[in-house]
């Protein structure tokens, strides 16, 4: 009989405990033992993107991850994105760009740009279209996504520098960028 | 945390309106719940005692069941229900109207659980609802099914075939009105116009050609989804992202066997449909997994089923033949389309023949359509659905016709253009229509003009293609109910699922006549109890035909609110007038009110004001599109690279300019995906062999440049604010627009598509 096992993790800021099957993928964990179903399901075999996540600093495919491989690290979802101040700029961009038509693959696109500001705030057009290759949107033709990406790249400020842009970690798997 | 809004920019796109909200770029109204990860799909619906469903489907193409035994599944701990076919109600024979097409009860209910035989691989044999899904998973494979397997009939010329594997039995064919038993062709029919042998006799250039398009993919990202309840009083409320609460409702009862009311459908957000979420698949399992386990049960498809199980658009054939005068005037034109319907009848060959002469003007046609059927999945919808295959060979057609006689491919099209009057060779006659506008738009447009060089780096060859699309459009039912709060603002409820931000355009039309902002006025999308009937957002309907029911319920709000300020005043309700949001006496200027104003004094006028708009619209206004693309060939691989592509097409009015330029960008990258990449492969035992993401291979970010657009606006007559449907037309020209756009690159005409890397290079062997 497969047990259940006990993670701790740090999970949008917030430290976060669970209980999960060794079987169970992250997004699995997310969405049915959290109950955080910002983060979707499209192809569930990592070759969609829309769920997306961060953990630590590189974004994966959570359902390429298992629930127990969080364990000790820091998890961002859409969930996270937003602070009490406000939206993530991105979030905003994205709305005034009309960036999202159905909406399904947004979460990922979102944290996934995230991820790539965060490291190359002035990333250009290409580059983005390099990045965001592995999230699929069926909706936009990427027209709209990639120009809320750069509206918000153009205006950011200079590059800050983050403590795990300096430390080059183990790819975790699944990892994609 | 506010999404505030940005300031309307106001852009009219033609700069001609003196519009307040139209025209202006709001921020949707869903859009917060979107971006922060709050919106609720479907999948993400969780109820109280809630089951797991899973489904087994058939690893065969065709093939008789002979036996299925569950009793292993069912002794599964964990396991609450199995269900196979036996148990699914006995459907009628009959034909339900679903808004877009109409659908055979008893197929419908075999295509979601079938009985006594599989005409696809991926069927559903099967079904158990359980504890969690891994029990679920886990029970399936316990079930045994014996099949006697059958050969597989993989296209259009197989199942046409003499000798062909038949695949419904109880088909009865409609041969030109002739019956037909024994067969895999379910319909033939035929519009037919003039003197066409006179026609051609009297053409200088005739060209004629076939093409052959392969079986392609909605590829919404979101999977189909269903959660249902089946109480003890014999009703039944179902969870799930379809196109149309209304029409799933409307399909369920009749599988189930209940009348419509006793179905309570309530749509979720929707992550993409493109036509493919108008059937239902899961909805009735999950009813009938829950009756017999007293539960609420739900089923998730996973993305190999959605391939292998859900509505592909058909593949098939396309022949054209198009005859010219001397000058270039077209005289004659015949079409034979023939599509794959699937293993039941009914693609969307009708729509096919209602689109393929639609841009041009010409006296004597001909158009045959063949629904044939076929050992794949059920087609369904996709966007404009048959227009892209009969455009690819129109175009194509129309193309080579326009090199032969030396004119310039824009001067061609325009001489032999479709225009107000025109008749469309299946019979109705447009009214104001904006081909004509759309090609003079293109030729003046900076990518028509900027000079293509045609030698790339490495070899790589350049060309650059243009091509029409047409889209009929549809109109149909919509209610919308408005009800005035008084803090000034309205509340809109309607029954459309909003697929790609029509909740906005909605409620900026009404915002429009109320003489509001357009966030005072509150969408919400409700389930089938709580709005009058509306049919399903597809054929580019909802901004039009919902949008004008939204118009009718605010003008009936206005003429209340009339009421309501002569009350105050003591005159005559016709004696006050409203415009730009301001309510006024006629004869006495100083007394007027704003809305926000007179929604203060409800309560001492007479209380809540609230009507309703409902719309059945027979008409709805076509769409053209003309789309320009600049490609790049590699003759090393085979690979065209898309350098630049711009979509021209008339919308009437653009409510909201963004989603507008969204829905073309959007419409023009899938037909992109279509031209170049995107098939079912299928092996010779009719399985697919390229059921993920991976292997059906979609445009990806890096695949492509930004889309232009260029929006233009003849507006709708038959609509107050003319607008016409949109989210279609873009994707009926991109396919003929890269294999023109390849011809001119490499000097070979591309008739079947995808136009793949290996297709490309035996054309290019070819010759050599």
């Amino acid at each position: 009989m497969v047990e259940k096992v006990h993670v701790r993790t740090t999970l949008n800021g917030e430290p976060t405990e669970f209980l999960v099957y060794p079987y169970q993928s992250l997004l699995e964990t997310l969405r049915e033992v959290i109950g955080l179903t910002g983060t979707k399901e499209g192809c569930n075999d990592g070759n969609c993107g829309a769920c997306t996540v961060q953990v630590d600093d590189r974004i994966v495919d959570s359902c390429l991850v298992l629930g127990v491989e969080v364990e000790g690290k820091k998890v961002t979802t859409v969930e996270g994105l937003a602070t009490p101040a406000g939206l993530h700029p991105l979030q905003q961009a994205f709305l005034e760009e009309a960036s999202l038509q159905c909406g399904i693959c947004t979460p990922g696109f979102l944290v996934a740009s995230k991820a790539l500001l965060d490291r190359e705030p002035k990333a250009d057009e290409h580059r983005i279209r390099h990045w965001l290759a592995g999230n699929l949107c069926r909706c936009t033709g990427y027209d709209k996504i990639i120009r809320a990406v750069q509206k918000v790249g153009a205006t950011s400020k200079p590059a800050r520098a983050t403590a795990a842009q300096a430390t080059a970690k183990r790819r975790p798997a699944g990892a994609r960028k | 945390m506010v999404a505030t809004r940005k300031p309307a920019t106001g852009r009219p796109v033609n700069g001609k309106h003196n519009y307040k909200v139209i025209g202006t770029r709001p921020i949707r109204h869903d859009g917060l719940d979107k971006v922060t990860g709050r919106a609720i799909y479907g999948a993400d619906i969780k109820l109280p005692g809630l089951a797991h469903g899973a489904v087994l489907r058939s690893p065969h193409a065709h093939a008789i069941i002979k036996k299925v035994d569950t009793s292993r599944a069912e002794k599964l701990a964990g396991v609450y229900a199995v269900i196979t076919g036996a148990d699914m109600p006995k459907a009628d024979n009959r034909e339900v109207d679903l808004g877009e097409g109409a659908a055979n009860l008893k197929w419908a209910s075999n295509n979601v659980m079938a009985d006594d035989k599989v005409n696809y691989r991926g069927q559903p044999v099967a079904a158990v609802a359980a504890v969690d899904q891994n029990t679920a998973l886990q029970a399936l494979g316990l079930i045994k099914v014996d099949y006697e397997v059958l050969p597989a009939v993989r296209d259009v010329r197989e199942a046409m075939a003499k000798g062909a594997p038949v695949i419904l039995s109880g088909l009865v064919g409609d041969d030109l009105g002739k019956k037909v038993k024994n067969t895999n062709m379910a319909r033939h029919f035929r519009h037919e116009f003039g003197n066409l042998d006179e026609g051609f006799k009297k053409s200088k250039l005739v060209v004629e050609h076939e093409y052959e398009l392969a079986t392609v993919h909605q590829g919404y990202i979101e999977p189909h989804n269903a959660t249902a309840q089946w109480t003890a009083d014999n009703r039944v409320t179902v969870w799930t992202s379809t196109q149309g609460a209304f029409a799933a409702r409307r399909q369920i009862a009749g599988i189930l066997r209940l009348d419509d009311s006793r179905v309570k459908v309530i749509p979720l957000e929707i992550g993409g449909g493109f036509g493919g979420k108008i059937p239902v698949y899961g909805e009735p399992v999950a009813a009938v997994l829950s009756r017999k386990c007293a539960r609420p049960v739900k089923l998730l498809m996973d993305r190999k089923a959605v391939f292998e199980s859900t509505g592909p658009t058909p593949g098939g054939t396309v022949k054209v033949k198009i005859g010219v005068d001397a000058k270039g005037k077209m005289l004659a034109a015949d079409a034979d389309i023939r599509f794959e319907s699937g293993g039941y009848p009914g693609s969307p060959v009708g729509a096919g023949a209602m689109c393929v002469f639609a841009a041009y003007n010409i006296p004597n046609t001909r158009i045959d359509g063949y629904d044939i059927v076929t050992n794949k999945p059920k087609s369904a919808a996709y966007r404009a659905p048959g227009s892209t295959h009969v455009a690819f060979a129109t175009e194509g057609v129309v193309d080579e016709i326009a090199e032969k006689l030396g004119m310039d491919k824009i001067d061609f099209r325009m001489m032999n253009s479709a225009k107000e009057g025109t008749r469309r060779a299946d019979g109705p006659i447009f009214p104001k229509i904006g081909h004509e506008e759309c090609l003079a738009a293109a030729k003046n447009s900076p990518h028509w003009k900027s000079k293509l060089v045609k030698n790339g780096p490495n070899g790589k060859k350049r060309g650059r293609g243009i091509a029409s699309g047409y889209w009929f459009n549809i109109g149909l039912k919509s209610v919308v109910t408005i009800s005035v709060n008084t803090d000034g603002t309205a509340a809109l409820v309607e029954g459309s699922t909003d697929i790609g931000g029509s909740r906005a355009s909605i409620a900026m039309q009404a915002a429009e006549v109320l003489g509001i902002p357009a966030e005072d006025v509150r969408p919400v999308v409700v389930d089938t109890e709580s709005i009058g009937y509306t049919d399903v957002t597809g054929g580019s309907r909802t901004c039009y035909a919902t949008g004008y029911a939204a118009y009718n319920a605010a003008q009936s709000v206005v003429s209340i609110l009339k009421e309501r300020a002569a009350k105050l005043w003591d005159i005559k309700s016709n004696d006050v007038d409203f415009k730009d949001g301001v309510f006024f006496n006629k004869s006495d200027a100083e007394l007027k009110l704003t809305f926000k104003q007179l929604a203060k004094k409800l309560d001492e006028t007479g209380g809540p004001v609230s009507a309703t708009g409902s719309v059945d619209l027979s008409a709805a206004g076509g769409g053209y599109g003309i789309h320009i693309a600049d490609v790049e060939v590699d003759p090393e691989t085979g690979k065209t690279d898309v350098l630049r592509y711009t979509a021209i097409q008339d919308v009437g009015r653009a409510i909201h300019p963004s989603y507008v330029e969204g829905q073309i960008q959007g419409g023009a990258v899938q037909g992109i995906g279509w031209a170049l990449n995107e098939e079912y492969f299928m092996d010779q035992q009719g399985r697919m062999s390229n059921s993920s993401f991976l292997d059906y291979r979609m445009p990806t970010t890096l695949d492509l440049p930004m889309i232009e657009t260029i929006v233009l606006e003849v507006p709708n007559p038959i609509h107050p604010f003319g607008v016409r449907g949109v989210g279609e037309t873009p994707i009926a020209p991109p396919v003929a627009t890269i294999a023109n756009a390849l011809y001119d690159a490499v000097g070979v005409r591309f008739r079947q598509a995808p136009m793949k890397p290996g297709r490309v290079m035996e054309a290019l062997a070819g010759k050599k």
